[in-house]
């Protein structure tokens, strides 16, 4: 397809720098160390990865709460690293975020209503109090919850509820792009599937596009087109949601898949699993070569020295030299 | 005669906003080295019920008369002791000890400011006769038996210096510290990654081997549950709907609320990613419970008889049964 892509990430690093005092040496958490990938119009990029492997630092890049060190991001064929004034006005009212945390992401002193206008406010969307609300009362019925909910505050609501008024909030200055960092994993299994439901429709409603950041992979695959693996600030494999999970070819996200607990006890009890030796490294110092190659059971002397390129198996990429043709 | 037996046990909070019934008449059995599942949402009970029976209830909770909990051969119903000075000391004797409990934050439960050394030779100390030295011997034996590599040397270290992981194996370092008959695990692997949690998880299913504890598995994970337990009750509600062995809660569920649980799972066999069907509305709030059954507000197959009363239990084998009203002889009979 020729058609440009929503949003494109080029080699992008997010470093921090932790150094503790003046005198001692610089130390560097690289969360996000060279990560490149493309979003299509009107489709779902899943993140996947563990704590600790930058999923979170890269959604975070891309909406510009931090500035890569490195590398670039293209929202709809612009760069955006140095974007200010009226252009990152509407960068910001394009892109929208919902958040993990449902507690935590919704003012507890704002009734609903207020939540949902004031986007509408900052972007000044509409010029009078009564199109806000008559546009706030329209979204709430989009994202499941009733009218009357507007004068309410947000803990007079489940978590699941929360996080529709989240959805609400993103929704409330019509983006194009919606970054969702682990909007389910606070929530329970019953209350899960009506959030990634919703999610689901919206985007065919309204022809948006994703970025979908959570650390379970089954959950991911049901809703991405693609899915992008990540491990110690690195992509490790990416391509069509599909082949990442039914057939992964990344040691990593071979044993990432194996170790889902799969909910079917004859299965579950005979399946012998790829269980993974050890931790993540510290991405402070991260191993020399392939970030994977401390605990990867087929590691060779190279892999520890050497990063692999990507290399191209179908429709997929993955950086590993077992793939090397 | 079974490990466990809890008999009608109803567990009420006292708040500001009245009274929660957080365990609504609850009664299950454990037998030696079995593993049970209790699988429920958040605020189902899954948790109080476990927190009744170990001991370990906050302050405004009260437990209702009529209940009625044996643990190996032992009374442990906090009615039945004279007073409550003696509960206490009677619990404390059997928690740790014979009972031990794994908790979801290994963070919170670790004593920051303690060496990782006097947590773990704690519990020995307090319950048995050794010596401070053969205490040490054994933390290290514990330490060996739940894979924490080079147990000498992080001995002394402080809980902060344990990733995740490691922090979760020292706590079931200590649940093991005295050899347990029975293991009350609440959400053991709910904070850790994935890898992490297969490695937690495997480290349970062999000292399930090799120890005979009796473990109950306290999840919303129904895949957690699947690789470990032999028996699942399904709790909702503050009630269990459905217990029974694993393959009859998975293969032939009865409860509408179990199945609603099992469909709304992402099937891994499925390429297809037809929509989820998740389970409308949510929980019911414990403050001012239905009057029947408690899941009647998301169920579509509720009836008007659902509403009022609650459903008794249908049994369908020894180890099954259900408390639906759809399951019901006389429901049945009038279709």
């Amino acid at each position: 397809m020729s058609e440009q892509p929503i949003l494109k990430v080029n080699n992008v690093k997010t470093h921090f720098d932790v150094t503790k005092g003046i005198f001692s040496p610089k130390q560097i958490v690289k969360a996000v160390d060279g990560v490149s990938f493309e979003i299509k119009h009107n489709e779902t990029f899943g993140l996947v990865g563990e704590s600790g492997c930058g999923k979170s630092t890269l959604g975070r890049t891309i909406v510009k709460l931090y500035d890569p060190v490195e590398g670039n991001i293209e929202f709809e064929g612009k760069d955006i690293s140095n974007i200010k004034g009226d252009e990152l006005k509407a960068f910001r009212k394009n892109v929208q975020m919902i958040f993990q945390d449902p507690y935590a992401s919704l003012n507890p002193r704002m009734t609903v209503g207020e939540i949902i206008k004031e986007p509408m406010i900052i972007h000044k969307i509409y010029d009078t109090d009564e199109e806000r609300e008559a546009r706030a009362v329209e979204l709430l019925k989009i994202v499941g919850l009733k009218p009357d909910h507007i004068r309410r505050y947000p803990q007079e609501f489940s978590g699941g509820q929360r996080q529709r008024i989240g959805v609400a909030r993103a929704l409330a200055v019509n983006p194009k792009f919606i970054v969702c960092d682990e909007p389910i994993s606070a929530l329970d299994v019953s209350i899960q599937a009506q959030v990634v439901n919703l999610l689901k429709n919206i985007q065919e409603e309204m022809g948006l596009s994703y970025l979908f950041i959570a650390h379970d992979l089954s959950m991911v695959k049901y809703i991405s087109d693609e899915i992008g693996v990540m491990y110690l600030g690195h992509i490790v494999e990416l391509g069509p949601s599909n082949d990442v999970y039914y057939r992964p070819l990344h040691p990593y996200t071979q044993a990432l898949l194996s170790a889902i607990p799969v909910p079917d006890p004859d299965t579950a009890k005979s399946k012998s699993r790829i269980v993974l030796e050890g931790e993540i490294p510290s991405p402070i110092n991260p191993p020399k070569g392939c970030p994977f190659c401390t605990r990867c059971s087929k590691a060779t002397e190279r892999c520890r020295n050497q990063v692999p390129e990507p290399v191209k198996v179908g429709e997929r990429t993955v950086w590993c030299f077992l793939y090397e043709k | 005669m079974a490990l466990l037996e809890v008999k009608n046990l109803k567990t009420d909070f006292i708040t500001d906003q009245g009274i929660v019934q957080a365990v609504r008449d609850v009664s299950f059995q454990v037998n030696d080295g079995e593993v049970l599942g209790i699988v429920g949402e958040s605020g189902s009970g899954k948790s109080q019920t476990m927190y009744t029976i170990i001991g370990l209830l906050a302050e405004n909770g009260v437990v209702g008369d009529g209940a009625d909990i044996k643990f190996d051969g032992k009374d442990i119903t906090p009615s039945h002791f004279a007073n409550k000075k003696e509960y206490t000391e009677a619990m404390r004797k059997i928690r740790g000890n014979d009972m031990a409990m794994i908790f979801q934050d290994p963070m919170t439960f670790l004593n920051p400011i303690m060496t990782i050394e006097n947590q773990l030779i704690e519990p020995i100390l307090e319950h048995t006769d050794m010596t401070k030295a053969q205490a040490v011997e054994r933390a290290l034996e514990l330490m060996r038996l739940v894979g924490i590599p080079s147990p000498e040397s992080r001995l002394k270290q402080y809980p902060f210096e344990f990733s995740g992981g490691m922090r979760q194996r020292i706590i079931i370092a200590i649940a093991l510290a005295n050899n347990p008959k029975l293991i009350i695990a609440d959400e053991p692997t709910t904070a850790l990654d994935v890898t992490i949690q297969a490695q937690v998880l495997e480290l349970i299913d062999n000292i399930r081997n090799d120890t005979n504890s009796a473990i109950i598995m306290i999840t919303h994970d129904l895949g957690v549950v699947a690789k470990l337990c032999d028996r699942i009750a399904i709790m909702y509600g503050g009630k269990i709907v459905e217990i029974g062995t694993d393959r009859e809660i998975f293969y032939e569920p009865k409860h509408p609320y179990t199945m609603g649980l099992l469909n709304c799972i992402s099937n891994p066999d499925d390429e297809s990613k037809s929509p989820l069907t998740p389970i409308p509305g949510s929980p019911p709030d414990l403050l001012d419970p239905p009057k029947g059954c408690p899941f009647v507000d998301r169920c579509d197959k509720a009836m008007k008889v659902c509403k009022y009363h609650m459903p008794g239990e249908t049994v369908f084998s020894e180890t099954h049964s259900c408390s639906c009203w759809l399951q019901d002889e006389r429901v049945k009979n009038n279709e």
